[in-house]
């Protein structure tokens, strides 16, 4: 309805939904902006409708339902070949008949440059992603790494305005891929344009993204930036989607002025404050949350916290930096879970001891 | 003592024996059946008729000191020259309609079939059912004098005349050899259609590319294995058909093969023959090669 961007919207995504025949891939009418300049991500498990919505911004789909708007123009019917987005795909999609040169240069072709500015710019892609010299190079001859910087390089050398990325670290190897997530927000950084990214990964998300989607079920669940999205979950699924999460049964007891008053199970009473509280979690019986670096051991009786209680330990799992504890509070039925670093002349205690627990008021939210 | 076998010769046969249980080996023993086949079916033969071609004919024997007339023959007769370009121009004209016309078929098979795709090729390969004589008999049928095609635009009064170019030329060999070798062109075709990766082409598009640049920058290039299999299957073939000009050819679509059979049968000059088949044999293959050579530019960078 409001058809004004907001300033420094650039995708502007309105109720739109997809079926395909009778599979509904985004069903509940999805409303997102994305705004100009920032890498943004689409997290969530796959069948969560995150690559449909890609596709749709790049054209390659049409919503059954709704708009997307680029630059404040609808591009309902609007082919990818007209849109101002390129894309690098899952596969790098890389012409396997054309050589690196050729593979970079496809999309000048529309722009009718003269033959000494193609190469510049080709030449000057390829050093944005480490690939000069390696023009004349068969593309089938390229290893996974340089098929996806080739890919990178491709759609760059047009100059979009939104660059999408489809899973495009997913084929990569884990040293590979954690260089890749730095360089890739580097380059965005420099380019300064805007990347819209889908992922299953959540710490690729959380580590390159200004702002994030979590999809689920065809639906945003949240979208917030990794932090707040990390700090402030506002469901269980999110929660546990990002990160680890220690969840307690919780019952509200009443409301204040300094947050909202409940009786957790295994924290006892406590007052979360308002900001730690979403604006959806409502009725009596709700859960809390801790994440296992919220909540400390404290191993000797100089270290006080805001609030404590003596835990037993079920299991220490040791991972060199960190150390996990899993613990048995008294009234909890479920295990939780602590994480403790490793620093200086901290011990590692032995599972069958007990130990004290702490944490404070800020260490707790409230999900629905 | 009789168990030491004399120096040197353990190894060999040592050798040998574990030979015989490589991976090597088994693959020539599995290759073996087929090889004997080809040996006697068909490598035989073909030597024979390189022994013939050297011979000369007297009466029903032959002359078996060597000798180069027949081929001198072969190339220097004007009358088999006119029907070796004959057959290459036929044949060439063929393949180049039969490639034209299969790919829009198994393009349209491979991109817009959605479901069922197997039963289409079934479909494709129906006419395959019936014997090859019986398909070139049905064009006299539909394409003679009073066929169906000259009766059909006699009644509706587009014609006055029957039309005439189209039975006992080449023309007619042409139409008729197009349609019998049309699945030999649309399989390879839809198969290397198959192969391309589709989210190559939804780059294309996202690069700016619409349909028909998308089509002759990334869908023909990576289709070419297809189309030069098609190609050669059709052109190497058709080039030696005898039974399609026999039958609807007349005299005027008369092609090489023709006269090489006329040379084993009434002409009863079997070098000549002979000369003649290894003659077209060099051609057809010498223009194969350069087929393929010219086109290994799309073969070889495909190679993944």
């Amino acid at each position: 309805m409001s058809s004004t961007p907001s300033a420094g919207t650039i995708i502007d995504i309105e109720r739109v939904e997809k079926r395909f025949g009778q599979v509904a891939a985004l069903k509940k009418g999805i409303d997102a902006r994305i705004r100009e300049g920032e890498f943004f991500s689409l997290l969530g498990p796959s069948g969560c409708g995150k690559t449909t919505l890609l596709r749709m911004i790049a054209g390659l789909d049409d919503p059954t339902v709704g708009e997307i708007r680029i630059d404040g123009k609808p591009m309902n019917g609007v082919p990818a070949n007209h849109r101002p987005t390129n894309m690098v795909f899952q596969s790098y999609a890389i012409f396997p008949h054309l050589n690196v040169f050729e593979n970079v240069s496809y999309g000048l072709r529309k722009q009718r440059l003269v033959k000494a500015e193609v190469e510049r710019r080709v030449a000057e892609a390829l050093a944005m992603v480490s690939l000069s010299g390696y023009e004349k190079r068969a593309s089938h001859a390229m290893s996974g790494g340089q098929r996806q910087r080739i890919a990178l390089a491709r759609a760059l050398v047009l100059r979009p305005r939104v660059l999408l990325l489809d899973e495009p670290l997913s084929a990569l190897d884990k040293q590979l891929r954690e260089q890749m997530q730095i360089e890739l927000r580097h380059l965005q950084r420099e380019v300064g344009i805007t990347f819209v990214l889908v992922t299953h990964d959540q710490s690729e998300a959380l580590t390159m993204s200004d702002r994030i989607a979590v999809m689920f079920e065809g639906n945003i669940a949240q979208l917030d930036s990794p932090e707040m999205l990390y700090r402030r979950p506002i469901s269980k699924r999110v929660a546990s989607f990002i990160g680890v999460m220690n969840f307690f049964p919780a019952s509200v007891t009443g409301e204040s002025a300094k947050g909202v008053e409940a009786e957790i199970a295994g924290l006892g009473p406590m007052t979360v404050p308002k900001q730690q509280v979403p604006k959806d979690v409502t009725g009596r019986e709700v859960t809390a949350g801790v994440r296992p670096e919220m909540m400390t051991l404290l191993f000797d009786e100089t270290e006080t916290a805001e609030r404590e209680v003596m835990a037993e330990i079920d299991d220490v799992v040791y991972y060199g930096d960190m150390s996990y504890y899993s613990l048995r509070l008294p009234g909890c039925e479920e295990l939780t879970t602590v994480s403790m670093r490793n620093t200086a002349g901290r011990p590692i205690l032995k599972e069958g001891g007990s130990v004290r627990v702490g944490w404070g008021q800020e260490s707790v939210v409230l999900l629905s | 003592m009789s168990a030491v076998p004399a120096e040197g010769k353990p190894l060999l046969g040592g050798r040998f024996r574990f030979w015989l249980k490589s991976e090597e080996a088994s693959g020539f023993k599995l290759l073996s059946p087929a090889f004997l086949y080809a040996l006697v079916m068909l490598a035989a033969p073909l030597a024979m008729v390189v022994v013939i071609s050297f011979w000369t004919q007297e009466l029903i024997d032959f002359d078996r000191s060597f000798t180069l007339k027949n081929y001198e023959e072969a190339w220097t007769d004007p009358i088999y020259r006119v029907l070796m370009l004959r057959s290459l121009a036929i044949s060439g004209i063929v393949t180049v309609t039969t490639v034209i016309l299969a790919f829009p078929i198994a393009y349209f098979v491979s991109f817009h079939v959605k479901h069922h795709k197997p039963l289409w090729i079934l479909l494709i390969t129906i006419p395959f059912w019936t014997s090859y004589l019986l398909r070139v008999f049905l064009w006299k049928v539909i394409l003679g004098y009073n066929g169906v095609l000259n009766s059909g635009l006699i009644e509706l009064g587009l014609i006055e005349e029957p039309l005439t170019f189209i039975l006992y030329n080449a023309t007619t060999v042409v139409i008729t050899l197009a349609h019998a070798w049309a699945p030999f062109a649309i399989l390879p075709i839809f198969v290397s259609l198959e192969k391309i990766d589709r989210s190559l082409l939804e780059a294309a598009e996202d690069l700016g590319d619409g349909p028909i640049q998308r089509f002759f920058r990334v869908t023909l290039p990576l289709a070419m294995p297809g189309v030069i299999a098609a190609s050669l299957i059709v052109f190497i073939p058709t080039v030696g058909d005898y039974v399609t000009p026999r039958l609807v050819g007349g005299n005027s679509g008369l092609m090489i093969a023709n006269i090489i059979q006329l040379q084993f049968g009434q002409a009863s000059n079997a070098p000549l023959g002979a000369a003649l088949a290894l003659s077209a044999m060099v051609i057809v293959a010498a223009i194969s090669v350069l087929i393929v050579w010219s086109s290994r530019r799309f073969t070889k960078r495909q190679a993944r």
